[in-house]
């Protein structure tokens, strides 16, 4: 990064709700079918055919607008944005133009360095997605598929707030986050179902005024964001330190050649025409509804995060992979319910362990897996060293095989328990010892290495059973 | 009188008594349709075949006692806008002469499962954009009083096949007057209702806020039943509305309604436009309205005269949205030659569209332009505000409006199609109820003494078709009617 230059970047994030049907007909909403096997008249914009709106699209749109602040327009209409291309088989797109859904709200996201950056939210919108041009070789040969035609999507406007690559990367892990806690949008850049256009411009360092902008379609990918944002501030760095202008236009980000070629400057912009969509009314949103979406959103991962920072002294980087999903961040905390005394650092380690290897390997949801009050008894177990850690492990196995099981029976079936007995411990030290003469001089002698043979042996001697830190006081004591 | 003469209400009870088979009536309704059909130019796709057998199943259901709908066996034609599944749906444009829709508009389906019998699809002005159905890319409809002259338009396909018996009953759609001018013009009536009365679904679209599908009919009793078998909330379009039904059951000599009823009289539907002759016709209705106890008066609605300025600048501006889905990509039309996608678009719309279409997407898509939308689009709009607001004021005072429908009788084909300010002026006194919304119906009032039929209007507050339909029957039991045509 320029010390000179200062980066000033804004996003627009498109994503793909996850309604069972599509923004304005009953096609299941779906990825993947084969090409033109999921449309109908209505979503191919058939003459005659009118749309109505899927009442749930809203209220996914409502609740990413009030998880991410944002003022609740109570009436706010769609609008027809004109435009002739193969895959938009009305040749406008339904959306919203001046009276969006939600408006100005904000989102916090948590730096590497902990500190707190605050992005804007300049507005929400739903809008319907166009179908895909398949290219061929060249436009005699080129298909169109419409089966993503209606899928309903969300755009998120953020303000041009974002100062850093580290910002941006940070900000749409956020907005994806967000996305998957509401349970409102699979997020996947890779399949398509959240894309971005990035607005990046440049100033010199101290300057109040923002620089001319460039906006960059085509942003598939979180490291495509990025590359493309670094290119981009490189380029106008250049063209500025060269006596040129930046001029306003549309650039492309082309994956392949790693570089943003222009599509379009602002002489050449396109006018949508938008205008009000005739066929359907205002969209009305009641403050019953408004509160009805609101209680139903829980803390959102980077509220989480920044709280199991500051009030449990997690470290962030624990914090925010326990956040990161709803159900781990569920399982943490009605653990950490069921028995304050928990030792919250094994508890994260469990959980971010054993248990999310699980998770991965399993393909399982968290809440599947266990209990928060087995894992909480499992825990403390181990805490009181009724049990090894590695005994466990061994119960939590069993567990994922058959959640009916209890924690106590499990122990006691396998003879799990570790003896914590002084007096029993006692007397296997004093056997191991009296038959390793040398060592224990050896031990003596300075070569403290020995300990944990001694150790061993004490524990291959209670057949796994003895606790080792016991069973460690009581060798360095008899020594 | 033969059966394709007589009102479908009359020939409903004639179908389930019985005394007739719903069969012999679209047998008659085929052989005149074969007989003045080369003349008249009505129709741009017959279904015939579809027609007889629908009419035989009638005839089945009725000799198995089934209970069937006012409608069973009446032939019905429908405007070539409104979607038929299986069955050619062109709009009168070249774009679509090979588009046959995979669904039926609602209305359709209503019909079908009240067992009509569709006898097929009718000319009209291409996509609904025109008076006299010379805009139509595959012919132009002859006026039944007098093959010279046009039938009005849009949809004169649908007026003419009334007037001449080739259908009983058919479907309009209106825009600015696209169902009362022709209706006025052939001498038949024509309803326009409130927007929302009736789904727009598979109608396809000209200016969605403005379009309304209705009935044309030889009678008011007609226009009645075709209406209430049509009406009413679709789950497919969200601009239709939730209505509540009413019966009709009014006496044919019946004119109780008229004692007391406010007539209110816009001066504004009756400046020097107006043809003498057809402003003398209204004014006559409206005296033997006062002999019947009526009260008649001037009212105002004074910003009438932008009305037709407001309608097309909304219009235009919606229907180069509407419009801008044919494009060869997927239906209708697409050119010969092109080498690039923009070439392919630029050549189909170009050759795929006549020229009042051209002229009105050119028109629309300059006043949505940025720069130009607010001086355009949005003071049209605040414009139609003024004009719905002016006519609740009116409704305050009067129960209904009475103006003449058209200002002129039917014009000969070929002399106004190159004028299309006096194209456009024959909306003047139809486009204000489309831009306010409200209901209107052409009946009417009289032939002038060259023969051709003279029309009066009757407007209404929204979803008043009860009523304005009942001071139309009464109307109608007053005036008497006209001499049919003699093709």
């Amino acid at each position: 990064m320029s010390s000179k230059y200062e980066l000033v970047v804004g996003l627009e994030i498109h994503a793909e709700l996850s309604t069972n049907s599509k923004i304005y007909c009953s096609c299941r909403n779906k990825f993947g079918l084969e090409a033109n096997s999921n449309c109908c008249p209505i979503c191919t914009g058939m003459p005659g055919t009118l749309p109505t709106l899927n009442q749930k699209v809203v209220e996914y749109a409502v609740k990413m607008g009030l998880a991410t602040n944002c003022k609740i327009n109570k009436i706010s209409k769609q609008d027809r944005k004109n435009y002739f291309y193969p895959d938009l088989p009305k040749a406008y797109q339904i959306s919203q133009a001046d009276i969006p859904i939600c408006e100005n709200g904000y989102l916090d996201v948590l730096l590497k360095d902990g500190k707190i950056k605050r992005i804007g939210i300049e507005r929400i919108h739903i809008e319907e997605d166009a179908g895909k041009l398949l290219k061929m070789q060249n436009f005699d040969e080129a298909l169109v598929d419409f089966n993503r035609c209606g899928v309903p999507l969300i755009e998120i406007v953020s303000k041009p707030d974002m100062r850093s690559l580290e910002e941006v990367k940070a900000y749409l892990e956020t907005v994806k986050s967000y996305l998957i806690y509401l349970n409102i949008s699979d997020a996947k850049m890779q399949e398509g179902s959240m894309r971005c256009d990035v607005n990046v411009s440049v100033r010199p360092v101290g300057q109040k005024e923002l620089g001319t902008r460039c906006e960059m379609k085509n942003v598939n990918t979180f490291s495509g964001a990025v590359k493309a944002i670094e290119y981009e501030y490189r380029r106008q760095i250049e063209a500025l330190e060269e006596g040129e202008s930046i001029c306003q236009e549309t650039r492309k980000w082309d994956e392949k050649l790693s570089q943003t070629v222009s599509m379009r400057t602002k002489e050449n912009s396109k006018d949508y025409r938008y205008f009000p969509e005739p066929d359907l009314k205002n969209i009305s949103i009641s403050q019953e509804e408004i509160e009805k979406i609101s209680s139903q959103i829980p803390q959102m991962p980077n509220h989480k995060a920044i709280r199991y920072i500051n009030e449990l002294g997690l470290r962030q980087v624990e914090a925010q992979l326990i956040a990161e999903n709803f159900e781990k961040a569920r399982l943490f905390e009605k653990t950490l319910e069921i028995n304050k005394n928990i030792n919250i650092k094994m508890l994260s380690n469990w959980i971010l362990g054993t248990v999310s290897e699980y998770v991965n390997k399993s393909h399982k949801n968290y809440s599947e897996i266990i209990t928060p009050e087995n894992l909480s008894k499992i825990i403390i177990y181990i805490q009181s060293g009724k049990i090894s850690n590695s005994s466990g492990k061994k119960v939590f196995d069993q567990i994922t095989l058959d959640n009916s099981r209890s924690v106590d029976e499990i122990i006691l079936d396998l003879g799990l328990e570790q003896i914590s007995n002084t007096d029993e411990l006692e007397a296997v030290v004093k056997k191991v010892l009296d038959s390793n003469k040398k060592i224990v001089d050896e031990y003596k002698k300075g070569k403290t290495n020995v300990l944990g043979y001694l150790v061993g042996q004490c524990i291959k001697e209670t057949k796994g059973k003895g606790n080792p830190s016991i069973i460690r006081d009581i060798v360095t004591g008899t020594i | 009188m033969n059966l394709y003469q007589m009102p479908a209400s009359a020939l409903s009870k004639m179908i389930k008594s019985k005394e007739i088979s719903a069969l012999e009536l679209s047998e008659s309704v085929f052989s005149r349709i074969k007989s003045v059909e080369p003349k008249i130019q009505a129709y741009i796709t017959l279904c015939e075949k579809t027609a007889i057998e629908t009419a035989k199943s009638v005839d089945q259901k009725i000799s198995r006692g089934e209970n069937l709908s006012p409608l069973a066996g009446i032939p019905i034609g429908i405007k070539d806008n409104i979607c038929t599944k299986g069955t050619l749906t062109t709009c009168g444009s070249k774009m679509l002469y090979n588009f046959v829709p995979p669904f039926d508009a609602t209305v359709v389906d209503r019909l079908k499962n009240a067992d009509a019998v569709i006898t097929g699809k009718l000319n009209m002005d291409e996509f609904a954009m025109g008076s006299s159905t010379e805009t139509s890319y595959f012919k132009t409809t002859k006026n039944p009083y007098n093959l010279n002259f046009v039938p009005g338009g849009s949809s004169g396909g649908s007026a003419a096949a009334v007037a001449s018996g080739e259908a009983i009953l058919s479907l309009g759609s209106d825009t600015g007057g696209s169902i009362r001018q022709p209706a006025s013009y052939c001498g038949v009536v024509g309803l326009k209702p409130t927007y929302g009365a009736i789904s727009r679904y598979g109608l396809v679209a000209f200016a969605s806020s403005l379009d309304q599908i209705g009935p044309i009919a030889k009678c008011v009793d007609d226009a009645a039943l075709l209406y209430l078998s049509i009406y009413g909330h679709d789950e497919l379009d969200s601009t239709s509305a939730r209505i509540s039904p009413f019966s009709w059951e009014i006496e044919n000599q019946d004119i109780s309604m008229l004692k007391g009823l406010k007539i209110g009289i816009p001066r504004e539907y009756f400046s020097d436009q107006i043809d003498k002759e057809v402003k003398d016709a209204t004014l006559n209705v409206l005296k033997i309205l006062e002999e019947n106890g009526s009260q008649t008066f001037e009212i105002s609605l004074p910003n009438t005269k932008y009305a037709l300025s407001a309608y097309h600048i909304i219009s235009s501006a919606e229907a180069s949205s509407n419009l801008a889905r044919f494009d060869g990509v997927r239906y209708g039309y697409r050119a010969k030659n092109y080498k690039t996608l923009t070439q392919m678009y630029e050549n189909t719309r170009a050759e795929g569209f006549g020229n009042e279409v051209k002229t009105r997407i050119m028109l629309g898509t300059y006043v949505l332009s940025s720069g130009y939308y607010d001086a355009y689009y949005r003071r049209a709009k605040l414009l139609q505000n003024k004009i719905s607001s002016e006519f609740s004021e009116a409704f305050k005072k009067c129960d209904v409006i009475l103006t003449p429908t058209v200002p002129t009788t039917a014009f000969e084909i070929g002399c106004e199609i190159d004028d299309p300010v006096k194209m456009r002026s024959n909306d003047m006194n139809t486009a204000s109820s489309n831009i306010a919304g409200v209901p209107a119906i052409s009946l009417p009032c009289g032939l002038s003494k060259d023969g051709l039929p003279m029309g009066f209007q009757l407007i209404c507050r929204h979803f008043e078709e009860e009523k304005l339909l009942k001071i139309a029957k009464c109307c109608e039991n007053l005036i008497g009617e006209i001499k049919l045509p003699n093709i």
